[in-house]
């Protein structure tokens, strides 16, 4: 076919000379009509890029002029679109035809606008300004009789609408969800699922209208709340539990062939309905025994009914193992769903053994034995000629990684490193590498491990994420358990590198020489044989190289400094010193003239530069104190008081004032420019990393096949005549990469696991474990606290507490964690008698729920009871969690034994029981209390927590009782205190806006109190009020920040967000909104 | 869907839907990137990659290839199977549509994805839905047409 069309392209010239002349009577518009046609016959004819660039600007030079001639028709308009188009397809400016696109769609006829809004589509994107002047046309067509231009503006709402215009089209696209014609009721569901996308919060009241949706009678309608249902679940899927029903009914109608015959694809029963519906059920049943429990049945029959030898049977397949596996297992479907993965990786088709592939990588952790079944498939696939299957053979092997084969593993990475050019797959390989020699320990022995870190810094050195060999070094630095041990890894790691500087035309990336240079500097005291001058040597050589970086120079010689101090003769230094003392990079003449200086005074350098002491802790004096005495004669000589940046910066403002209003009035002319901001192209490698650290090691239970050995044995009696070479080369493959997953692989791995892992655990230095745990200080704060309380009590010290808890820095700094920050070193403090320390009275307990409930805390609410117990919450807004506490009372007032409180996991938070009885009300033996911290994971929209009670009241049997509670982000929002200046800076910096105007009713005292309800009901934090103008923060927890910016005109509040986060600006708008109008 | 471009073997663009949004340099960036890669690839080899953090599909149906960019927890066979169901609805409305249809009714090709993809999601499977939809818009334009000029535009097509 391709043939025709190139044998057609070549006649084409001629054709269109015969077509023009038979015009005749419509010449005009003949001559319109085929300027498209002319123009890529003339693009084709051309052999050059130049000339093409010629052509095209000439044409668009044409086009220019007469989409901005008065004379210009809309007929005319519309064919001048079509070849606007076609330029920028060809990736040529056309931006001047852009308004004329909008003309179009609002002044044209049907066929008109129809090509206006096809234009308008393809030229903008959602963020363009110009497409605010679209929304008047929308509106009208929206309001038409004509049911094509109805379907042409919901179809241009449903691909791109400004944001903050939602709410002009939202009633009436909600009208239409009522509409007679099905096209137009699924159109309209798709508009609204747009708007879901772009802004949840505008289309949150109409939840109950999608479930509407979801009960059309007309299927295509249904079909398409279905991408609403999955999105919606995807991020909170337990507030739709209640549909699981529903959509198990619609799938069994679907799979049983219920729909009309115009749904069927290839005689299969509408393939994306089923396939949409078996990804909302994996999101419903995970983790969820009851609701997985209701689609056990359906699964079954998909499974079953798929038995067509088509892709798209093969598509709902996939699907359906990828469901069974997500829900909660049973052990029929998974034996189902793991023969269809057999049927994947076995298929000679190529695709679908990828797929196989993948579905084995997803299933492993569940069910390692599916490999070992698969082992020589798998081996096959490694020297797969298509770098996609191999590339993914790899993920799988990594999954299954553990000590024994980590070898063989990394081994194969690395050679696929060494032909892959692709460099996001190199970086994500890295990180795979990295962790599999370093994090999880697998790593045989010391030279194995060096080597391989050699191997990788040396091919991707320059790709590779900077933080790979920091860790590294850092890990040599820390070293592990053993000290000798690690002695011999660092003298190995300084030889290794010697050998590789010694290698006559070798090149090595900037990267691995930085490394080499700091192993170097520290640790060539390790060498037994070569001197320190040796090694100078080698550096100075490096050093000389004009192929190498300041950066790395920089490297180079910081090494060269550690190590003069060890060197017994200098004349090397001395050569160093002075040629680098002449040099042309600034940079490197500051570190020559340190080492000039040092090297006059070396005893002081010895000092400077102590053997070994990398991890050592270097003390500071921050305050420069030992310049007191400096400081106090220049004041008594009558020089000024020096005053910090910020402190100048504020005197200049209020001296300047009013100026602030320009900066702000310039400031708003930037921020409409800059519509392109953090949305680009960014890949999320940051959560990649994640996942990969996060990789289970694989369970080593429930290995029902017998072991790898067995296996090989059995095969070989059976094939020994019939195996080639090569498959005993496989087999043998096979045997080293699978080894460790049977059983008695099991106890080997058991048995080696000691010796390996202590060898290669971190070491936990004092320091290291300092840092960790103060930088999780946050999250353990109440737990710590209570601990700190209980040792305090014992001890019996006296109260200073109470007047502590009245002192001034305890409203600046939260109590918890200053108790906390004591309690990492409250043993020696205790012991030192030190008074930093604080001395609670006995009753400690009540003291710390006073501290408590210095933090904003809601209502007591009831949440649920029955005829015995009440239960009932509260939240308290901690600085750093929200804090929720519920509160089991028996009604009778008699004892609640083994009462015990359950939390559900919930997708975007996560919850810690934290233990300690900080309450304000008084403990009884009828009231149990229990409190959970909660931390946000991902900013949502509604949230709910859900959880259940156990009980047992005097005499009778356990009894369960369920409840849940409404979570709001509001709970996650606290103040921030940040200054004038700093909420320029970061206003700057911040590219997600939103603007919304309030009415109020009083003028003139309007932003005083307007800014006091902000900061009462929403906890933002009043940065500056300057006139009719008011700065506020806040942030979203763990730390998003928001601004806003606030000014009164008549009686109009206009408020301004910016933040770093998309939704949180949105969000803050509607709550401000009802807010203030509630007020 | 992020994106589906539809190019010829030499690498020109032929039709190009964007349903994230980017700036035009990451886009052509992308594309010539794209294109690029997808064109290296030998014919029995794979019809997924795995580019950035996204995969890629594609599918070459004569001298046209057909390439939708979908998210990695996406089904790969069921985006094959949406580039087979649009190349349906092309051949369909066109009658045995070949690579020349598509370059000179380029926004008639978009007509047709928009009636089939709206968003990035597949707004309507049936096919004989989706036809419907776009005759009925077809069947006004040329009511429209008729009244202004004797010739249909519809007819050009088939001149060549």
């Amino acid at each position: 076919m391709s043939d025709i069309v190139e044998k057609t392209l070549t006649a084409l010239p001629g054709l269109f000379l015969q077509n023009q002349p038979a015009g005749g009577p419509a010449a005009p518009k003949a001559s319109f009509s085929s300027r498209l046609g002319g123009l890529v016959r003339g693009i084709t004819a051309l052999t050059s890029k130049h000339e093409e660039e010629k052509l095209i600007q000439q044409e668009l030079n044409n086009l220019k002029a007469t989409v901005s001639a008065p004379t210009t028709t809309l007929k005319m308009m519309k064919e001048c679109m079509v070849r606007l188009i076609y330029c920028e397809m060809l990736g040529y400016d056309a931006s001047f035809g852009y308004i004329h696109a909008i003309k179009l769609a609002q002044q044209g006829n049907l066929l008109e606008k129809r090509v206006g809004y096809l234009a308008v589509s393809l030229f903008l994107h959602e963020n363009h300004e110009l497409l605010l002047l679209l929304v008047n046309t929308v509106v009208k067509d929206l309001q038409s009789t004509n049911l094509v231009e109805v379907c042409m503006a919901l179809t241009i709402v449903s691909q791109i609408f400004p944001r903050e215009m939602i709410p002009a089209v939202l009633p009436l696209i909600e009208d239409k969800l009522q509409h007679s014609k099905e096209i137009i009721r699924r159109k309209a569901v798709l508009a609204l699922y747009k708007f879901y996308l772009i802004a949840p919060n505008q289309v949150q009241h109409i939840h109950i209208k999608f479930r509407k949706a979801l009960c059309d009678r007309d299927v295509g309608v249904m079909a398409a709340s279905l991408h609403i249902y999955l999105r919606m679940i995807k991020e909170n899927s337990s507030a739709y539990k209640d549909l699981t029903g529903s959509f198990v009914t619609i799938l069994k109608q679907v799979v049983g062939g219920k729909l009309p015959v115009d749904f069927n694809y290839h005689s299969v029963p509408a393939p994306w309905l089923q396939i949409q519906l078996l990804r909302i059920l994996g999101l419903l049943g995970k983790d969820d025994q009851r609701t997985s429990e209701l689609m056990y049945d359906v699964l079954d029959e998909s499974l079953r009914r798929a038995e067509l030898n088509h892709n798209v049977t093969y598509a709902i397949l996939f699907e359906c193992v990828h469901t069974v596996y997500s829900i909660y297992p049973k052990s029929e479907l998974l034996e189902k769903a793991a023969k269809c993965i057999g049927k994947f990786v076995l298929s000679p088709k190529i695709n679908l053994k990828y797929l196989g592939l993948k579905a084995l990588t997803y299933v492993i952790q569940q069910d390692p034995t599916l490999a070992l079944q698969h082992q020589m498939t798998i081996i096959e696939c490694l020297d797969h000629p298509d770098p996609i299957i191999k590339r993914e053979t790899l993920e799988l092997l990594y999954r299954i990684t553990n000590a024994q084969n980590v070898t063989v593993i990394v081994q194969k990475m690395l050679e696929y490193l060494h032909q892959s050019k692709e460099e996001y797959i190199i970086v994500n390989l890295f990180e795979s590498i990295l962790v599999l020699n370093t994090v999880d320990t697998y790593a045989p022995d010391n030279a194995w491990f060096i080597q391989t870190m050699n191997a990788v810094f040396s091919v991707g050195g320059d790709v590779m994420h900077p933080d790979i060999p920091n860790n590294f070094l850092r890990l040599l630095a820390e070293g592990f358990d053993d000290e000798t041990e690690d002695q011999h890894l660092r003298l190995y790691a300084v030889q290794s590198y010697l050998t590789l500087l010694d290698m006559e035309n070798a090149f090595y990336p900037q990267r691995f020489l930085q490394v080499m240079s700091w192993v170097l500097g520290e640790y060539s005291y390790l060498l037994e044989k070569e001197k320190p001058e040796d090694v100078i040597t080698r550096l100075y050589k490096l050093l000389m190289n004009d192929s190498i970086s300041s950066e790395t120079k920089a490297w180079l010689f910081a090494a060269v400094i550690k190590l003069t101090p060890q060197a017994h003769s200098s004349n090397l230094v001395e050569r160093l010193i002075q040629e680098f003392t002449i040099s042309l990079d600034t940079c490197m003449r500051q570190h020559a003239f340190e080492l000039k200086y040092l090297h006059e005074n070396i005893e002081l350098m010895k000092s400077l530069f102590p053997v070994d002491k990398s991890c050592e802790e270097m003390v500071v004096d921050a305050s420069l104190s030992f310049l007191d005495g400096f400081v106090a004669e220049g004041l008594s000589q009558g020089a000024a008081p020096y005053k910090p940046h910020h402190q100048r910066q504020e005197e200049k403002l209020s001296q300047e004032k009013g100026d602030f209003f320009h900066e702000t009035s310039s400031l708003k002319l930037e921020g409409i420019k800059k519509l392109w901001g953090k949305e680009g192209y960014l890949p999320k490698k940051e959560s990649k990393i994640g996942d990969e650290v996060e990789a289970p090691p694989i369970p080593q239970e429930n290995l029902t096949i017998e072991n790898m050995d067995q296996v090989i044995t059995k095969r070989d009696q059976s094939q020994v005549l019939t195996q080639s070479k090569e498959e005993k080369e496989k087999q043998l493959l096979a045997s080293s990469l699978f080894v460790g997953l049977g059983s008695e692989g099991t106890i080997n791995l058991l048995g080696k696991a000691d010796t390996v892992s202590h060898k290669f655990r971190r070491k936990s230095k004092g320091k290291e474990a300092q840092r960790e745990e103060t930088t999780s200080a946050h999250s353990v704060t109440c737990s710590s606290l209570s601990s700190l309380s209980k040792v305090t009590c014992e001890n019996n010290y006296l109260n200073t507490f109470s007047q502590l808890l009245d002192s001034e820095s305890l409203t600046e700094l939260p109590l918890v964690e200053k108790l906390s920050d004591c309690s990492l070193s409250a043993p020696s403090l205790f012991a030192d008698n030190d008074m930093e320390i604080f001395h609670p009275p006995p009753s400690t307990a009540a003291s710390v729920a006073k501290g408590i409930s210095l933090y904003m805390h809601s209502n007591l609410m009831e949440v649920c009871n029955n005829e015995a117990v009440s239960i009932s919450s509260y939240k308290i807004w901690k600085d750093d969690c929200l804090l929720m506490v519920w509160s089991v009372a028996s009604k009778s007032g008699s004892e609640l034994k083994s009462a015990n409180l359950e939390i559900f996991p919930a997708e975007n938070f996560k919850i810690t029981e934290q233990l300690g009885c900080c309450l304000p009300v008084v403990e009884a033996e009828s009231t149990r209390n229990f409190q959970y911290s909660v931390h946000l994971e991902k900013p949502f929209t509604e949230g709910n927590l859900s959880g259940f009670i156990n009980y047992q009241l005097m005499d009778t049997h356990s009894v369960q009782l369920e409840f849940s509670i409404n979570l709001s982000l509001l709970d996650f929002i606290r103040p921030l205190k940040i200054s004038t200046e700093d909420f320029g800076k970061l206003w700057l910096s911040f590219a997600n806006d939103v603007k919304q105007n309030i009415k109020t009713s009083e003028s003139q005292a309007a932003l005083p109190s307007a800014l006091k309800t902000l900061q009462q009901k929403l906890r933002l934090h009043v940065i500056d009020i300057i006139g009719n103008e008011g700065l506020l923060a806040c942030q979203m927890l763990p730390s998003v920040p928001c601004l806003l910016h606030c000014r009164v005109h008549t009686n109009v509040i206009a408020l301004w967000f910016r933040s770093s986060c998309s939704s949180l600006p949105d969000y803050l708008s509607y709550q401000c909104q009802k807010v203030m109008e509630g007020s | 869907m992020q994106f589906m471009l539809l190019f010829s073997r030499q690498g020109k663009l032929r039709l190009q839907k964007w349903y994230v949004p980017l700036s035009d340099k990451e886009k052509k960036k992308i594309t010539r990137e794209l294109v690029q890669t997808v064109l290296a690839r030998k014919p029995k080899m794979c019809s997924f990659l795995e580019w950035r953090d996204l995969k890629i599909v594609y599918k070459r149906y004569a001298s046209l290839y057909f390439c939708c960019a979908i998210e990695d927890q996406d089904n790969e066979l069921i985006t094959l199977e949406i580039i087979h169901r649009y190349v349906e609805l092309l051949d369909k409305y066109f009658g045995s549509v070949c690579e020349l249809d598509i370059i000179f009714n380029f926004e008639k090709a978009y007509f047709i994805l928009d009636e089939f993809l709206l968003g990035g999601e597949v707004q309507e499977t049936s096919k004989k839905n989706v036809l419907k939809a776009i005759e009925q818009a077809d069947l006004l334009q040329e009511k429209t047409e008729t009244m202004y000029h004797s010739k249909s535009f519809i007819g050009c097509k088939k001149a060549y």
